[in-house]
């Protein structure tokens, strides 16, 4: 897996000459807030596109591909992400739905709410859960979706501390048992430095550092 | 029909006599709306006695393009009264999809209704056109807005919903879903209400004023039953074009969600 942006520039955010992400690994993406770190998740995603140049995926422009299919191959995971009413089974159906997959066992949904660490019944709803239970039920969903690449805003940002290292843990096990690509966007370098292969600084929409991590194992 | 009371000019005046009393209480009451009040009457007059003058002289005529004319201008009125009461930013899209979803709807139904229903010959007879579609073009009128505002409140306040949807592979259709179908329900309502409520709470105007005519209550309900029906399927399918191709308007082609500008920090329109 591969994107390369070129010449890329979204209004007063992103300036990007060029940049190649690779995977199956895990790169984080740091800087500040408001440096353009969500808006180059969603320039990946498609969730918006470039004024200016072409972001690649595997070699082919994005422009070019169904923007369906590739949201269901590149899955983004905002930093709020979105619970629907109803209950926790209801929320793991419908991402399933909306990603045009059918229906898993009882068994299955349970074992993504066990590699989420949501302690959760399946009936329960989701108006009962804490803003952390949500993330991980969130997080669950998207176990079930098998992505090729997960992009990750923030993932742990509404986890204490504890939380935040199961959290992490099971995302990063659950894509390298899967050959998943990580793009992941986090403001704690502590993050960056324990996951990451590469870590890619942005500063005033602009990548200032591209740096190559030990690979882990 | 011999036997109807024709209100007489002195008869007439007596009515605004009651309003003038009415007036004479809120100013005693010092509530202050009795301007309010005459403006409304005035403009009421006004309006009434040149629509009937202007009706009078082309149910005369019986003429097919004086009839054609009229329709034109109520659905002008209408459209150009749906954008001023729909509060939030409307893009230029979304305003043709209201002009088209209100012709298309309301002129399938009355082609259906005239032709089909009462079997009009000429088709064009204005006496009865444009009473009846009067009567859809305005029930329509009130379902868009209230279908169109229902649709923009939602996409504003379920904006995370949608793209968060968007972002786990659901296509638009499937990502604003329930809003499409909460915007359709709430357009259609008032003209559901309105049947459950007809003949036992009220009886309907086109009914009352039939029968203040002299004509048989049961030839009246035909009509009231033919016109409730008739109302029911132009509503909604002015509604379903709305809300369908509506929604289609805030996503391009690359399905991605694009708002209108000052629609989610906007001021409201008063």
């Amino acid at each position: 897996m591969n994107f390369i942006l070129e010449n890329v520039k979204y209004r007063q955010i992103l300036d990007i000459p060029y940049l190649s992400l690779t995977g199956p690994g895990v790169t984080c993406i740091v800087g500040e807030s408001g440096s353009g770190k969500t808006t180059l998740l969603k320039l990946l995603n498609n969730l918006i596109s470039p004024d200016q140049g072409q972001v690649l995926y595997n070699e082919v422009n994005l422009e070019a591909l169904d923007p369906i299919q590739l949201r269901r191959q590149v899955i983004m995971f905002p930093q709020n992400p979105s619970i629907f009413p109803g209950s926790i089974q209801d929320n793991l159906h419908l991402g399933l739905e909306f990603a045009g997959k059918p229906l898993p066992s009882v068994t299955e949904l349970n074992h993504a709410l066990d590699l989420a660490n949501l302690e959760k019944p399946l009936e329960a709803g989701v108006e009962e859960l804490s803003g952390g239970e949500q993330q991980r039920l969130a997080l669950a969903r998207l176990f079930l979706l098998e992505p090729e690449v997960l992009l990750l805003d923030e993932p742990s940002s509404a986890l204490d501390d504890a939380t935040e290292v199961l959290v992490l843990n099971s995302i990063n096990d659950f894509a390298q048992s899967r050959e998943i690509t990580l793009i992941m966007v986090t403001h704690s370098k502590a993050v960056a430095n324990k996951y990451a292969e590469t870590i890619i600084t942005i500063h005033n929409g602009q990548v200032v550092r591209n740096q190559e991590v030990a690979v882990r194992g | 029909m011999d036997n109807i009371i024709d209100i007489g000019l002195v008869q007439l005046i007596s009515a605004y006599i009651f309003v003038l009393i009415l007036t004479i209480i809120l100013r005693k009451n010092r509530i202050g709306k009795e301007q309010d009040l005459l403006i409304a009457v005035t403009r009421m007059t006004i309006q009434l006695v040149l629509v009937g003058y202007i009706l009078e002289y082309i149910f005369g005529s019986n003429n097919l393009w004086l009839t054609l004319l009229a329709l034109v201008i109520m659905e002008a009125f209408a459209i150009r009264n749906i954008f001023s009461r729909i509060k939030l930013p409307l893009s230029t899209k979304f305003k043709q999809v209201i002009g088209i979803a209100m012709v298309t709807g309301t002129l399938t139904a009355m082609i259906y209704f005239f032709l089909v229903v009462i079997g009009l010959d000429p088709w064009y007879e204005p006496r009865y056109v444009i009473p009846l579609a009067g009567m859809l073009i305005g029930n329509s009128m009130t379902g868009i807005t209230l279908g169109a505002e229902r649709l923009l409140d939602g996409i504003k306040r379920n904006r995370h919903l949608i793209e968060g949807a968007l972002m786990l592979g659901a296509n638009p259709g499937r990502a604003t879903r329930d809003i499409v179908n909460s915007a359709f329900y709430a357009a259609i309502l008032p003209t559901i209400n309105s049947m459950l409520g007809m003949g036992i709470i009220w009886l309907p105007g086109l009914m009352t004023g039939q029968i203040l005519s002299g004509i048989s209550p049961l030839i009246a309900i035909k009509y009231q039953i033919a016109i409730m029906l008739g109302i029911l399927g132009a509503v909604s399918l002015t509604v379903i074009i709305l809300v369908n191709s509506g929604i289609k308007t805030f996503f391009n082609t690359r399905a991605q969600l694009v708002l209108p500008e000052g629609f989610i920090n906007g001021k409201v329109r008063n």
